[in-house]
């Protein structure tokens, strides 16, 4: 284990080179593409439900099923979505970005070592 | 009901006994884990050396805090509803983590946030502006616990007088910091999966036992819950309850909510987790496990409040006389159904909460003195023994346990869930965005996270002293005091008492205008290795094997 922080010494592998390299920038597209546009959904989706709780208490209390109102409804499904959200993950950092990855990784320590 | 008593049909002998036990199952694991713990890396972060399953375990007994069981259900069984927005927004953060931080931070740094940020800048600054903000939320954290601690102990042990709850609050934090110096971060996080494991458990079966009373209809539970609660009843299922009141409570409501999605990601001692798992993988793998075990705990709650409002009933949780006033919800309901025995198991999985929670803040504010303030501040990253740094850390662990301990006795009474909400509004505003804006922009240096650390904390606090939280608050007729923390003394200009609807974009902006104006323009080479390390793990840290 190195005693400073600052990671490898600069002789290490060409930082630079493997960032501008065709497979890291398809491994930055993919993990971008998939988490930002996400990210802005789901703060989008939790925002709406915060405002209708907040401004909305009628449409809210609205009874669906029995005791079961639409405010209940949009609450549990802020669980749904937090679950359905993190499952897409979970599947798409397993299909697309971790091989690359690994590859990367590999050639990356391989080099240095 | 006697208060000196506390609940009614409490068994204290048994309450303490079941206690007890736990807390020798666990001083006897910490004590095992400790063989092992001998270096930094083991004492920061358990030799990176958990799975992902046993790490998610111990980060939802991180984050399900006494105030997550007892204060949600009890704000659910009072305040129906509106005490279930509070869960929604705890549980949501969660993806900010998984998305956007876990497995890059496991990536790039070693044991701290310090770490991450020193990465590609100067080392001296940005670390000493890390652990600042770290002890500060830490702080205001392990203050709600400890506050907590006092109720709880007037509830379930009967102990009514504040000098008595200051020797129980002084023995537990003593156990507490017993856990960490002995058993480091690998004993502390066998704490948490031990106490999550029971936490879960307990009210997984308080859960089914409710809605058995009910032929598992949610719908039959929440009309009981409505019918209990007479006049006010029909409001409980409907939001607005504690929120909806005036335009400003409204408007206090968002800034709430802000910060409960964006603290979590910012916290210190849920980051540090991610460090005791030995690849990126792990780390998602953890936050997954976590952000199921959390979710579903909540669902829990849900059902545990109505079923403490249509079981208990709203008029005797709310009843002043009521020791722990709505925090004794959920314990009331345990011995509605289970009568003695279960009670005495909820208050020990109660205890072991504060116990649990306390020891993870601890550490993580010990570790960030030792790491970034003295190792590589005082030390300029030359310490050649490391022994010496880790000896650092438990010294540090003694003085914020004990400084823990005064500060619990000195805040015994405040509200809890507001404590909380103010440390996830300090999180949110003085971590998250230098986190988000080291990990992601290029251009983002030295001086733009000095600014958004620094500022966002100088905002977020000075928001929340001249809050009517702290001051001002007018005298509720009932009890003849003012909700506010000062009585008789009115300073307070900023109309919300949550301050992360400001704190939090003027973090940001802060971060922004600190990169732009500084005339530095980041080391290339540096991003680029940090950019590459995050996405792939090239030359991460790796576990340690024994």
């Amino acid at each position: 284990m190195s005693t400073t922080d600052q990671g490898p010494p600069d002789s290490g592998p060409d930082w630079e080179t493997i960032q501008q390299s065709a497979e890291f920038t398809q491994l930055r597209r993919r993990l971008r593409g998939f988490v930002f546009p996400m990210t802005v959904a789901f703060l989008l989706w939790y925002l709406l439900y915060v405002l209708l709780s907040d401004y909305a208490h009628g449409f809210m209390g609205t009874k669906v099923v029995g005791n079961i109102n639409i405010g209940l409804i949009f609450g549990l499904l802020q669980f749904v979505s937090t679950f359905v959200i993190t499952s897409l993950y979970v599947r798409h950092a397993n299909r697309h970005l971790d091989p690359v990855a690994e590859k990367i990784r590999h050639d990356v320590e391989g080099d240095a070592k | 009901m006697n208060l000196a008593a506390g609940i009614e049909g409490s068994n204290v002998g048994l309450n303490i006994g079941i206690f007890s036990l736990f807390v020798v199952i666990t001083l006897f694991i910490v004590f095992r884990a400790s063989r092992t713990s001998k270096t930094a890396v083991d004492y920061y972060a358990a030799g990176h050396s958990f799975t992902g399953m046993q790490n998610g375990v111990a980060i939802s007994g991180d984050y399900l805090s006494a105030a997550s069981f007892l204060g949600i259900a009890g704000a659910i069984a009072a305040y129906g509803y509106d005490g279930f927005l509070y869960s929604i927004g705890f549980l949501v953060a969660w993806l900010i983590a998984l998305l956007l931080v876990a497995e890059l931070l496991r990536n790039t740094g070693k044991y701290t946030m310090g770490d991450v940020l020193a990465f590609r800048m100067r080392q001296r600054p940005v670390r000493a502006a890390a652990a600042t903000s770290t002890l500060v939320v830490s702080f205001f954290y392990l203050l709600a616990q400890m506050a907590g601690a006092g109720g709880l102990i007037a509830l379930l042990l009967g102990i009514s007088d504040k000098g008595g709850q200051a020797g129980v609050i002084a023995i537990v934090g003593a156990i507490m910091i017993l856990y960490v110096i002995i058993g480091g971060m690998r004993g502390t996080t066998w704490v948490q999966i031990i106490k999550a494991t029971l936490l879960i458990i307990g009210a997984a079966v308080m859960t089914v036992w409710v809605l058995k009373e009910y032929g598992f209809n949610l719908s039959s539970l929440l009309g009981d819950a409505v019918a209990k609660g007479g006049e006010a009843g029909e409001k409980l299922l409907n939001p607005g309850a504690q929120y909806g009141l005036t335009g400003t409570t409204r408007i206090d409501f968002v800034s709430l909510a802000l910060a409960l999605v964006l603290g979590t990601a910012g916290l210190p001692h849920i980051l540090m987790r991610f460090y005791t798992v030995p690849t990126a993988k792990e780390a998602r793998k953890s936050v997954v496990w976590a952000i199921w075990l959390i979710g579903v705990f909540y669902l829990f709650t849900l059902v545990l409040g109505y079923g403490a409002g249509a079981l208990v009933g709203p008029e005797v949780i709310t009843d002043p006389a009521t020791p722990g006033g709505t925090n004794s919800a959920a314990p009331l309901l345990a011995y509605e159904l289970g009568g003695t025995v279960l009670l005495g198991i909820i208050a020990a999985v109660a205890f072991a909460t504060i116990l649990a929670v306390v020891a993870g803040l601890t550490i993580t504010a010990s570790a960030s003195f030792a790491h970034d303030i003295y190792a590589n501040i005082i030390k300029k990253g030359a310490v050649d023994d490391k022994a010496q740094e880790v000896k650092v850390a438990r010294i540090t662990a003694v003085v914020i346990g004990a400084v823990a301990i005064v500060g619990g006795i000195v805040a015994n009474g405040q509200n809890i869930a507001f404590l909380v909400a103010l440390a996830f509004a300090v999180a949110a505003s003085a971590n998250l965005p230098t986190i988000l804006y080291s990990l992601f922009w290029k251009r983002f240096n030295t001086s733009g996270a000095l600014w958004s650390i620094y500022g966002g904390l100088t905002v977020c606090i000075v928001l929340i002293v001249f809050s009517p939280a702290v001051s001002g608050k007018p005298i509720n007729p009932k009890t003849g005091k003012s909700a506010s923390m000062f009585q008789n003394v009115d300073f307070h200009w900023f109309p919300l008492d949550n301050p992360g609807l400001v704190s939090i974009p003027v973090a940001f902006l802060l971060g922004y205008l600190g990169t732009i104006i500084s005339k530095d323009r980041g080391d290339a080479k540096k991003f680029a290795e940090m950019e590459v390390r995050s996405l792939t793990g090239a030359g991460s840290e790796k576990a340690v094997v024994h």
